[in-house]
């Protein structure tokens, strides 16, 4: 990418002295009738489109949804105490104090290190790519990323597999021994009736085991193998035939095993003395335990709800990930200014502070990021503009029902006005809202032509 | 210190410095290689399922595709493409954007002229009030606008949208071709105009062939924007002349997660753009740069 080409037209654009010419005004009402044939289309648009909106808007923002009847600022104190307008302007708070400032910091990061990496300009491409897609197709891309099953979304998907790889029991909510049959819940934990004696066996036919929970790996459930001396054996099974039939607590007539359950040997003392988990078949085998008497415990992890991953797309974490989202695209813009200002930046003084022994960190401090400082505002506040209007992103992600937690004025003001709301009176005043909101920024660009015209 | 000192010590602050630096390049390297996977892996996520049928799509996710290749095909695409409502949505987004992206450069370039090399009383004024439409959010005009096409029959219609979408591309053009115009050297229009030139001939043959690279900035960033839209077409469409932003969006709240349909949707939608922007990448950065406020 040649950043050194595009920068050099704001550069070499703020001399505004040479764009006057030396007129021969002659003919003053002739030019005037030439400039306005040059004119007319633009101030024709901007006039119906534009301008008269702003002033129509203004004035309509004080009636009622119907328009008919003049009620003040009325729809501006409903603003603050309707509670989906007040969620809208909330969360609006919480984009420009979030995004803008995230993605100047990543933006600057990404700008800095890039110098220093031989595929710089790939990085540069695949980070900027996202400007270029529209909103709607990222929020698709993040809504499939971010959704809840853990089999169809990555993010999800992910999160499942690193906690499965750290703890990985299979979860039988709800299993219970079948009463009567020795085993017994004790703090959560399935327990043996009795303490086992090495080179014995012990049995656990459970029941309340749901039929999804049982993975598609179980084998039917065999007799415990024998025991040698210092080893305890047994098997974990699902006590049910489904369709009816078999002997209760007994293993056979097509009974599955239960894998992946963890068995600890218990000495009397209460603390671990070995463990296993059960085979396909249900059976496990816990070996190099000195001899004597353990109560052989199945602990609550393996009844636990299987983790699932987190419900990103829910009330609470809905908007983290539309932001998210936001970040993904604006990142890249925040880079390739930053970039180019970096590029166009004379890099004398910061050679010399090195050579006089200051270190990386402070030659960026010192002198990088305050000459850089024009440059991080404009992109600051172009983000913060940006992001007041978000629309697409907060209307495509979140699903209907975490919609109403999520919106934004913009997307309020879509519904009330258009998607439903039919009160024209309120969608005006957000409107008028959002236009009040960057005058700021209005301001600052007069003031910046002013100056221009002055040099 | 004598200068052979100095450059022993600089010569083993170098030695120094090159291990630390090597070792840093090497977690820098690292640590963008990481970055760039993170942002490329959503849009290879989406375009895999796009390749997958909407079975595979609603039992797997599209990783499975690294162990399981088989399960790729363009079905997707098959009958995207004949799908009438959809390319005939495919279409009017090229109907909508092609004359919005021209209207804007002509009108603007033709505005932009007279701000920077006519005289006319109340110039600074006009111009400084186009500065200040720049910043106007278009949710101020969807009302009043859409009252205005009510009445005289432009609601639904694709002239209403793109009349919108020039309008409001307007104030950032004259701002970005006016500054690059006034850069054109202001004897080449004296010499044209002691020739007798007319100043549409000083504009024609002058100002637009000099002023090229500014015009592909502009046309470039209205064409991605325009392209994009979703907002503006959303209210002043209709099933007929809506655009395929808006024939996603619906199928995303209709159904909800046919993602087969809508991530090939959401490619096919995307590939236009990506050409453009990568063919034209260095414009449109100009034009970022060149005005950042809109």
């Amino acid at each position: 990418m040649t950043t050194e080409q595009a920068i050099a037209v704001p550069e070499t654009m703020a001399g505004e002295g040479a764009g006057v010419p030396p007129r021969r005004g002659r003919r003053p009402v002739r030019n005037l009738l030439i400039a306005s044939a040059f004119l007319a289309p633009a101030l024709i648009l901007l006039g119906a489109l534009v301008a008269y909106p702003v002033i129509y808007s203004i004035g309509r923002s004080l009636y009622d949804a119907q328009g008919s009847g003049f009620v003040g600022l009325e729809n501006y104190a409903t603003m603050f105490t309707d509670p989906a307008t007040f969620t809208a302007i909330r969360n609006n708070v919480i984009w420009v104090v979030v995004v803008p400032i995230s993605c100047t910091i990543l933006g600057l990061i990404f700008a800095v290190l890039l110098d220093k990496i031989k595929w710089g300009i790939a990085f540069k491409l695949i980070v900027f790519m996202p400007m270029a897609i529209s909103m709607v197709a990222a929020g698709v891309i993040f809504r499939t990323t971010f959704q809840e099953n853990p089999q169809l979304g990555a993010v999800n998907a992910a999160l499942v597999g690193i906690h499965d790889t750290f703890s990985p029991e299979q979860g039988y909510p709800g299993a219970r021994p079948r009463p009567d049959e020795g085993a017994s819940v004790k703090d959560g934990a399935v327990v043996s009736g009795s303490p086992v004696s090495t080179g014995d066996s012990a049995l656990f036919p459970l029941v309340g085991v749901g039929q999804s929970d049982i993975p598609a790996s179980a084998a039917d459930a065999t007799e415990p193998p024998r025991a040698a001396g210092d080893e305890i054996t047994g098997t974990v099974w699902v006590d049910f035939v489904r369709g009816g039939g078999g002997e209760n607590g007994k293993i056979g007539d097509g009974k599955k095993g239960m894998p992946g359950v963890t068995v600890n040997a218990l000495a009397p003392d209460g603390t671990v003395a070995g463990s296993a988990r059960t085979e396909a078949d249900g059976t496990f085998a816990i070996s190099g335990l000195t001899s004597g008497d353990y109560t052989i415990q199945l602990p609550p992890s393996n009844f636990r709800e299987p983790y699932k991953g987190v419900s990103w797309l829910g009330p609470s974490l809905v908007t983290a990930v539309i932001i998210l989202s936001y970040i993904w695209i604006w990142a890249g813009f925040a880079m390739v200014m930053i970039a180019s200002g970096l590029s166009a930046m004379d890099r004398n003084l910061q050679e010399a502070a090195r050579i006089d022994g200051a270190s990386e960190w402070k030659v960026f401090t010192r002198i990088t990021a305050p000459l850089l400082a024009p440059v991080l505002i404009v992109v600051f506040v172009t983000l913060i503009i940006n992001v007041l209007k978000i629309f697409d992103l907060v209307y495509v992600i979140p699903p209907a029902s975490s919609l109403p937690d999520a919106t934004v004025i913009a997307v309020q003001m879509w519904a009330v006005s258009f998607g439903g709301g039919n009160n024209q009176g309120l969608g005006s005043a957000l409107a008028i809202l959002l236009l009040i909101l960057v005058l700021p920024s209005m301001i600052i660009n007069i003031r910046r032509f002013k100056q221009e015209r002055e040099r | 210190m004598t200068a052979s000192e100095l450059t022993i010590v600089r010569g083993k602050r170098t030695l120094a410095q090159r291990i630390t630096a090597g070792f840093g390049r090497g977690i820098v390297n690292i640590v963008l290689a990481l970055i760039a996977i993170f942002w490329l892996v959503p849009t290879i996520g989406l375009f895999l399922s796009s390749l997958r049928t909407s079975t595979d799509n609603s039992s797997s996710g599209w990783w499975t595709v690294f162990t399981a290749p088989a399960q790729l095909t363009v079905e997707n695409y098959a009958s995207l493409l004949g799908n009438g409502q959809f390319m005939g949505s495919f279409w009017n987004t090229i109907v909508i954007t092609v004359p919005a992206t021209i209207l804007v450069v002509v009108v603007g370039a033709l505005a932009g002229y007279a701000f920077s090399w006519m005289q006319f009383p109340g110039r600074d004024w006009l111009l400084i009030a186009v500065i200040v439409l720049l910043a106007v959010p278009v949710q101020v005009a969807l009302i009043p606008i859409a009252q205005l096409f009510g009445q005289i029959g432009l609601f639904g219609s694709v002239v209403g949208v793109i009349l919108f979408h020039t309008a409001f591309g307007l104030p950032f053009a004259i701002f970005l071709l006016r500054n690059f115009f006034t850069q054109i050297p202001g004897e080449l229009m004296e010499a044209a105009r002691l020739d007798g030139a007319s100043e549409w001939r000083i504009f024609s043959r002058i100002i637009l062939p000099l002023g090229m690279p500014a015009i592909a900035s502009l046309g470039i960033f209205q064409f991605l924007w325009v392209w994009n839209d979703m907002l503006v077409a959303l209210i002043f469409t209709n099933a007929s002349s809506q655009p395929v932003t808006v024939a996603i969006q619906s199928q995303l709240r209709q159904f909800g997660s046919n993602i087969d349909i809508l991530s090939s949707g959401a490619f096919l939608s995307m590939i236009i753009p990506l050409i453009v922007f990568f063919a034209f990448q260095r414009y449109f950065v100009t034009a970022l740069l060149a005005g950042s406020q809109k």
